[in-house]
């Protein structure tokens, strides 16, 4: 219980500091209305998004508000339609990423000793290796990505970074006062963990979270832009697979090709905002300061 | 000493991890797509190459993997890489070099540009704290790092060079113009590199604006900015040599990294282009199931990426004496 209301108290303040950063308002705003479309997607879709029956490669009108492929899709409709794959994909590997990064980070940091040394020389090595090129290897090898491999593979070469950063902060926490109080009084490790050390490292676990999610979006994207992954889904990336292979640029229909980037762009900003509000809860010093403050802080 | 030493350690484990999983993937993989690669070329190729082929790929196992795993390292360290298949009978060690020059020219000199323009600007931006480069790059730049930064080369290519048609659209050089160290090549070249480098730019460039603003906020607050202030020093003075140059020192091994990593190209901008270096080269070897030649780059890559890791770990070590200490 105490866990839990302590969790609650952090979510508490969170809120209240989304209430006076415009940050963090404008994208939990974004990532509302984004959910909204992944868990509804057809109350926004005038069209069927893959029926190819409309005018191939019209223009701009109030029935397409995005034009139509060449193919005679709608491309709004194909827009909407595309934004359940890639909220699910950051929501996933954002999950999944930093429930190993916590387990792994804060395992390191707590045990110490030898686990500690292989712990953080795995973390390393998996942080060295270049990503986006294994990625491409693996993906290679198996022609196209479904869904749940590419979560695979996203989750895998993404727990790294935010493993290192919670070591370093659960280090820095672990010899506080409060936590040898805890181990003198006979608390289990896990109480210890779950009660003392993780609450205040909550606002490093959200940013973790979001970074995550953050790369998974991006980088999925890359990937079925280049076609390496299922290229007959739905979503933003492979729309971009389609445009360019046929030339949606130079043959006039640029809507088709430059749409699907802005929407994964708002989604990617929603979760960039979030995470430099919750980067400057963590660190007050990089909060945005009104020039006259800084004047009479001076003065 | 003894830093340098398990910095040593660490490149030699991560280049033998690297090593590993390239052993490995091909094995690990569904349904051998290796195999059906071989059956393309027996009869065409020498019994030699078609040797390295199987120890590279795990085919014909008669050799045991442990073996094939220590003659696969050996090939490996002699710089055996293996022929490209869809070059054949062409080295892979020489498709790379023929690309390598491209990804170092392209995405080199325009990673350092943005490491700069980059950590000028966010030094700057911290130093006149809530001024207008304060205000507006950071978010100007979180919003810019969301987008997928090939839809950045995509959105340039629609905008420079269809619509207004200052630029050409694809390629690293004119076809018909004539290979020489010409002016008018050389100038064909870079007019050519002008769209691929400023989308590499642009998108490069907020990562170091922010990390090196927030570094130097931190600085900026210590008692040795304090100090040459209370002295009366000119304020470039301190902007620079004091504040700046320490609050640079932990965006050092970001940037080797990002050095390293100019031998990937930038890959999907380099794709986007057409643009005929490392990047480009991996993505087509994907698309012709070159795998020698993929998993060659993978491991050049990755190799580039350590040694400009361990490179900067040097260099720190060197210009930071509280690393040699607390070690």
């Amino acid at each position: 219980m105490k866990f839990l209301s302590s969790i609650g108290d952090v979510l508490l303040r969170s809120f209240k500091f989304l209430r006076r950063d415009k940050k963090a308002a404008a994208g939990s705003i974004i990532m509302f209305v984004l959910l909204v479309i992944t868990a509804f997607p057809t109350w926004f879709t005038p069209h069927d998004p893959s029926a190819e029956i409309y005018t191939p490669g019209a223009g701009l009108s109030w029935s397409h508000l995005l034009g139509t492929t060449s193919f005679g899709q709608d491309v709004f409709s194909q827009l909407i339609a595309g934004t359940r794959q890639s909220v699910m994909i950051a929501l996933i590997v954002g999950f999944i990423s930093t429930v190993l990064s916590v387990g792994i980070g804060i395992t390191a940091a707590y045990s110490g000793g030898i686990v500690d040394d292989v712990l953080s020389l795995v973390t390393d090595v998996v942080l060295v290796i270049p990503t986006f090129p294994l990625i491409i290897v693996i993906t290679a090898y198996l022609k196209s990505a479904s869904f749940w491999l590419m979560v695979l593979v996203l989750v895998i070469t993404g727990w790294s970074y935010g493993a290192r950063q919670l070591r370093v902060q659960a280090l820095s926490l672990r010899n506080r006062d409060y936590l040898l109080a805890a181990r003198a009084r006979g608390e289990s490790s896990w109480y210890v963990i779950c009660v003392e050390l993780i609450p205040p490292m909550t606002s490093l676990i959200v940013a973790n979270f979001l970074g995550a999610a953050l790369y998974a979006v991006l980088t999925a994207a890359g990937l079925q832009f280049v076609g390496l992954g299922n290229i007959n889904t739905q979503s933003w990336g492979t729309m971009l697979y389609w445009a360019q292979n046929n030339e949606a640029l130079s043959i006039g229909l640029p809507l088709w090709a430059l749409a699907p980037g802005v929407a994964i762009a708002i989604l990617g900003s929603g979760l960039a905002l979030l995470n430099y509000a919750f980067d400057e809860i963590g660190n007050p010093a990089l909060r945005p300061v009104s020039a006259k403050r800084l004047k009479n802080a001076r003065a | 000493m003894r830093f340098l030493v398990r910095r040593l350690g660490f490149l030699l484990v991560a280049l033998w991890a690297a090593l590993t999983v390239n052993f490995f993937i091909p094995r690990l993989m569904p349904g051998n797509p290796a195999e059906s690669m071989m059956a393309k070329f027996h009869g065409h190729v020498n019994p030699a190459a078609i040797k390295a082929l199987e120890v590279a790929f795990g085919i014909n196992n008669h050799q045991g993997l442990i073996s094939s795993y220590f003659e696969y390292i050996n090939n490996t360290m002699h710089g055996n890489l293996g022929l490209s298949l869809s070059y054949f009978p062409i080295p892979v060690s020489t498709v790379i070099m023929r690309a390598l020059p491209w990804s170092l020219g392209l995405v080199g000199i325009s990673t350092i540009l943005g490491f700069v323009i980059g950590t000028a600007l966010g030094a700057i931006a911290a130093w006149r704290r809530g001024g207008i480069l304060d205000n507006v790059l950071p978010p100007a730049f979180i919003v810019i790092s969301a987008f997928p930064y090939f839809w950045i080369g995509l959105l340039c290519v629609w905008f420079f060079a269809l619509t207004l048609g200052w630029f050409p659209i694809l390629g690293g050089y004119t076809e018909t113009a004539t290979v020489a160290w010409s002016w008018g090549f050389v100038g064909d070249i870079l007019w050519h590199s002008v769209l691929p480098a400023f989308t590499i730019l642009l998108t490069s460039i907020g990562g170091w604006i922010l990390t090196m603003r927030n570094n130097m906020i931190t600085v900026v607050a210590e008692d040795y900015v304090k100090m040459a202030r209370a002295k009366g020093l000119k304020p470039r003075r301190v902007l620079w040599q004091y504040a700046g140059r320490n609050a640079l020192l932990p965006n050092l091994t970001g940037f080797a990294m990002s050095l390293g990593f100019v031998i990937s190209g930038a890959i999907l901008v380099e794709y986007v282009f057409n643009y005929p270096g490392l990047g480009f080269t991996l993505l087509q070897a994907v698309q012709n199931e070159d795998y020698p030649l993929m998993q060659s780059l993978f491991l050049l890559i990755t190799v580039a990426v350590l040694v400009a890791i361990f490179i900067s770990d040097v260099a720190t070590a060197l210009l930071d004496p509280r690393t040699r200490s607390s070690s």
